[in-house]
């Protein structure tokens, strides 16, 4: 009953090889765990980090008639930088996703909080409730509002129906709010677990502590919850915030040209205007209004969280 | 200890908050299938009467049951490759302690928060650059870039409270390495396997932004809807389509999210 570890090891150069390689990953454990992860490092590089810095490349390029021309140049990013509508439409961008990441995360937390603290037994079937919408499909998803918002959709239609409008309410669909609604709606629930978690994993001794000292429970939750589960919340700003900014079906479906985003611009570029150089800039500078934004948001939680402790 | 909310948490409010909330997340969604079986083409109130056409049209279009084989080819495909290159990464994460490690997590995280777009743009230059010609190939490799970071984080969730004990009592009793990880840990990472193979599916299945981006002349399910949305009078086969589509979704996440949750994780005593 003795292990392959413990035989001899097979005479010839072979035999040694395998031996050595044995030993090197017996010895070095974190060998074994760069190769069990070089499959899916291969693929995050060869998928995301190769494309990206192709693009990166691209956006440096120009388009010329139908040809690319490979002299690098700054030319798209002026182009971008210089032209108001442009920078207007990814300012809007990143507001309207921060209207959406404020308001999803203020309703988040409730909830999280709730299922945190106030449900012992059903947890499960309540984190499943929640999470099951976010798996579900994203376009159906946004569909939905867009017959719900519709001129002759479900609310238009069931007003008039009960007599309560004469005719149609024309400011429901086609603007930045149906963006909001429509956004905050489909990202809800993944607002809602991280901040879930940071209240988790709390330790409850420090609650107990506060009360003992003589902390009323508004204040026990502003000076030793909130502070704890802001690490939650950021992350849920986070997840929220930078996927919404690009956003391509909710502003073409439910946005008309008033709720147009940066990502209709992007894929107008790429298959309309047949510009792909000046679409990566902007898929670049976009990407960047992303880091920013969310930096700044990082950095004024982080602040808040300071002054609160 | 007894410790008692806020006040203004207190009283039921915070429940009703929740129940208010799950009613937001669920009824906008609920009208798909209300209106599937609505006998009339425009989706209004009042219901005109309850029919079956739309899925009968549904079934009988060619182009759908196209698209609905190109999504589960696509869709399988993924789950498979990704649930096994998730199950590899987990390993590496939750047994072994390397250099770097931190960041390869980091780099992990990024496919599941960049914008969809800028990776569909990102992928269909390389494509381009390459000379790769977009098909349902590229499809799904863009989707086993998403689904992967998903199936390792399932796993993850699942391997993290794993008795490393375990195996190693497996191989002090003699078992090769071999043995124990078919006799220990895999049928203890089963759940997580089954559960991330299913939500991967899902994931792929739905997807939409990155299948439009690479997709050329094929078209998966999600791509279809989207060509249909255009014609008003092919919403109410829209509508059957998708309140199929959400309850094989729903049937298919309700199941795998209970594989996955079953016995993982410690359930905290809740605060009162």
């Amino acid at each position: 009953m003795t292990s392959e570890a413990y035989t001899t090891p097979p005479a010839g150069p072979a035999g040694r090889l395998r031996t050595a390689i044995r030993g090197a990953l017996f010895r070095y454990a974190g060998l074994r765990g760069y190769i069990l992860l070089s499959p899916t490092l291969l693929v995050l590089v060869g998928a995301m980090c190769l494309p990206v810095g192709i693009l990166l490349v691209y956006s440096f390029w120009t388009q010329s008639y139908i040809e690319i021309d490979h002299t690098l140049t700054l030319a798209n990013y002026i182009k971008i930088f210089t032209r108001q509508s442009y920078m207007l439409l990814i300012g809007k961008s990143v507001l309207i996703s921060f209207t959406v990441t404020v308001a999803t995360v203020l309703l988040a937390y409730p909830i999280a909080y709730f299922i945190a603290f106030k449900v012992s037994r059903y947890k499960i079937v309540w984190l499943i409730l929640i999470t099951v919408p976010f798996l579900t499909s994203y376009l159906l998803r946004v569909f939905a509002w867009k017959i719900i918002l519709g001129y002759n959709g479900i609310i238009n239609s069931g007003l008039k129906w009960l007599g309560i409008i004469d005719q149609p309410l024309t400011f429901l669909l086609h603007n930045p709010t149906a963006v909001v609604i429509t956004l905050a709606h489909a990202w809800a629930p993944i607002a809602i677990l991280p901040i879930f978690v940071s209240l988790e994993k709390m330790d409850r001794s420090l609650l107990e502590a506060a009360t003992d000292l003589g902390d009323s429970p508004t204040q026990r939750f502003l000076r030793v919850t909130l502070p704890l589960s802001i690490p939650g919340v950021v992350a849920s700003s986070m997840l929220v915030f930078i996927p919404t900014v690009g956003d391509y079906i909710t502003p073409q479906l439910v946005g008309g040209p008033d709720g147009m985003m940066v990502g209709s611009l992007m894929h107008a570029m790429f298959f309309r205007a047949n510009d792909w150089p000046l679409g990566s800039a902007l898929a670049i500078i976009s990407a960047m209004a992303i880091t920013l934004t969310s930096l700044g948001i990082w950095l004024l939680t982080k602040q808040a969280r300071a002054r609160a402790i | 200890m007894k410790l008692s909310a806020p006040k203004w948490m207190r009283g039921g409010g915070l429940t009703g908050y929740a129940i208010l909330y799950l009613a937001f997340l669920y009824i906008p969604v609920l009208f798909l299938p209300l209106f599937s079986f609505n006998d009339g083409i425009y989706i209004s109130f009042p219901l005109k009467g309850f029919t079956t056409k739309w899925y009968v049209e549904m079934m009988a279009t060619e182009s759908l049951q196209h698209a609905l084989l190109n999504s589960i080819k696509v869709a399988t495909t993924v789950s498979i490759i990704s649930t096994v290159l998730g199950l590899l990464a987990a390993r590496a994460f939750t047994r072994y302690r390397f250099v770097g490690q931190r960041p390869a997590l980091g780099l992990l995280v990024l496919p599941l928060v960049v914008p969809g777009i800028i990776l569909g743009i990102a992928l269909l230059i390389m494509a381009n650059s390459v000379g790769i010609e977009l098909s349902l190939f590229t499809i799904g490799a863009a989707h086993v870039l998403i689904a992967t970071p998903f199936a390792t984080f399932v796993m993850i969730s699942r391997l993290e409270g794993f008795d490393a004990n375990l195996e190693e009592a497996s191989r002090d009793l003699g078992e090769s390495g071999w043995t124990t990880f078919w006799r220990v840990t895999f049928p203890l990472a089963l759940p997580g396997i089954v559960a991330s193979l299913l939500l991967t599916f899902i994931e792929s299945f739905d997807e939409f932004i990155l299948a439009f981006f690479l997709s050329g002349n094929e078209a998966t399910l999600p791509i279809y809807i989207w060509s249909q949305l255009r014609f008003p009078k092919k919403l109410p086969t829209v509508l059957a389509l998708g309140a199929c589509i959400l309850t094989f979704t729903v049937v298919v996440v309700v199941f795998a999210e209970w594989v996955r949750r079953r016995g993982v994780g410690p359930s905290r005593k809740s605060e009162n």
